[in-house]
């Protein structure tokens, strides 16, 4: 039997933690493990505190509350960089209910709109109001009983965030693989770039081998052959249902090219 | 079992069930509401058959919890025909062969619904982009969009149910 729990206050749900309890994001995923006889939840807990649905700007960085919908995202004009990505996910049913709490704790292939997080420096904040850097919490995933309220990312200038998803199927497909990169330039090269990488490991990671060969560098074909080296060599990605791992390897500087150069072919 | 008490408006009318806890909302208009117009394809959102309108915006009823529509609005299917006029996305559905095993129906409809109401013109682009999320194993889909832009030309042009 499974009872449900609704909190008002984000600020009482710490206590709520347990191991048979599951925290409802949009329930895309949770809803789903249900349907598919999954016997180890008999709490759910639903969240329903405006302060998860909040869009903040705060000079430089934006926080997004952890239950808006990736549509909440699409219609937002303070997230109009992320609307892509956003779009990338589901169909517009899944859209008007899966959320950003919910994806940062999707496992492979899903969880594409984290990866887009992690390259613009995501920063996760708790119900206590202790923060994480995105990485970290990705490393760490599941094993804090705390509640993420909201994420936090960099604002980037126009035409510095780049994202691509691919797919077999489209327009709605799940991820051979995705890409998301923050690319600042300063005197015509690249500088402090954060590059991440979906569908490659258990969790979205930085491609750091990457971002090293690309720091300096200039956007063009010369210039990013360093990185295209360096990323067949960076992850050990997963078998699954639509590719093998050295599949995605194989393909993952085809894409790192069309993403940096902005080229054609999905 | 604890049953618990959930209301919320069925295709215009008030609506008021005891629900299972972590029950779908699939279930609950299936199996204690007695609406058999959604179906339950998947049950990991990937098919798009048991797609309803939730205040107008279409959700997937096998991965929505129950209980988290205590006062909302809910469409489905079975609420779109008037008497006997059906409504022209069905007409539309029926005159253009865009069903054969008719499983997928009740969700595409209603994807298209939620479509049609925001954008009374799209693009056939627009159009795939409402279905992506709804799979048809039978059509090759050109038959369902055909129907949908059609149906989008008779609203506009008033041929109503």
């Amino acid at each position: 039997m499974i009872t449900v729990d609704t909190y008002t206050n984000a600020n009482e749900v710490s206590g709520a933690f347990g191991s048979d309890t599951a925290i409802m994001g949009g329930g895309t995923l949770l809803m789903g493990a249900l349907n598919y006889g999954r016997q180890n939840i008999t709490k759910i807990v639903r969240i329903t505190d405006p302060v998860m649905k909040q869009i903040a700007d705060a000079g430089d960085r934006i926080t997004i509350g952890a239950g808006v919908t990736m549509s909440e995202v699409i219609r937002s004009r303070d997230l109009v960089f992320l609307a892509p990505v956003a779009q990338s996910v589901g169909g517009p049913a899944i859209r008007n209910m899966a959320t950003l709490g919910g994806n940062l704790f999707a496992g492979t292939p899903y969880g594409d709109f984290t990866v887009a997080l992690l390259a613009l420096d995501g920063i996760v904040k708790y119900a206590n109001g202790s923060e994480q850097d995105l990485e970290g919490f990705l490393a760490s995933r599941g094993n804090r009983r705390d509640l993420v309220v909201s994420v936090s990312v960099k604002k980037p200038a126009a035409n510095e965030f780049r994202y691509r998803k691919v797919v077999r199927v489209k327009p709605m497909g799940r991820s051979v693989l995705s890409i998301a990169a923050r690319l600042p330039t300063s005197a015509g090269r690249i500088a402090n770039p954060r590059v991440a990488f979906g569908a490659m490991g258990t969790t979205p990671l930085r491609a750091k081998a990457v971002e090293s060969a690309l720091d300096g560098a200039a956007l063009d074909a010369n210039g990013i052959q360093a990185a295209l080296a360096a990323v067949s060599k960076e992850f050990q990605p997963p078998d699954d249902s639509l590719a093998s791992g050295w599949y995605r390897n194989e393909i993952a500087p085809v894409y790192l090219r069309r993403l940096l150069l902005n080229e054609g072919g999905a | 079992m604890t049953k618990t008490p959930l209301q919320f408006t069925l295709n215009g009318k008030d609506t008021a069930v005891f629900v299972d806890g972590g029950a779908n909302l699939l279930d609950v208009l299936r199996r204690v509401v007695g609406d058999l117009s959604p179906k339950y394809g998947c049950g990991q959102g990937t098919c798009g058959t048991c797609t309803v309108l939730v205040d107008g915006e279409p959700q997937l009823s096998c991965l929505t919890l129950a209980e988290s529509m205590s006062g909302h609005s809910l469409e489905t299917l079975n609420g779109l025909a008037t008497g006997a006029n059906l409504h022209p996305l069905q007409r539309t559905f029926m005159e253009s062969f865009a069903a054969q095993c008719g499983y997928c129906t009740p969700g595409m409809i209603m994807a298209a619904k939620a479509l049609l109401a925001k954008n009374p013109n799209p693009t056939r682009e627009q159009v795939i982009e409402s279905i992506s999320g709804n799979i048809c194993r039978c059509t090759g889909y050109e038959p369902i969009i055909d129907a949908i832009l059609q149906a989008a030309v008779e609203m506009r042009s008033g041929r109503v149910a």
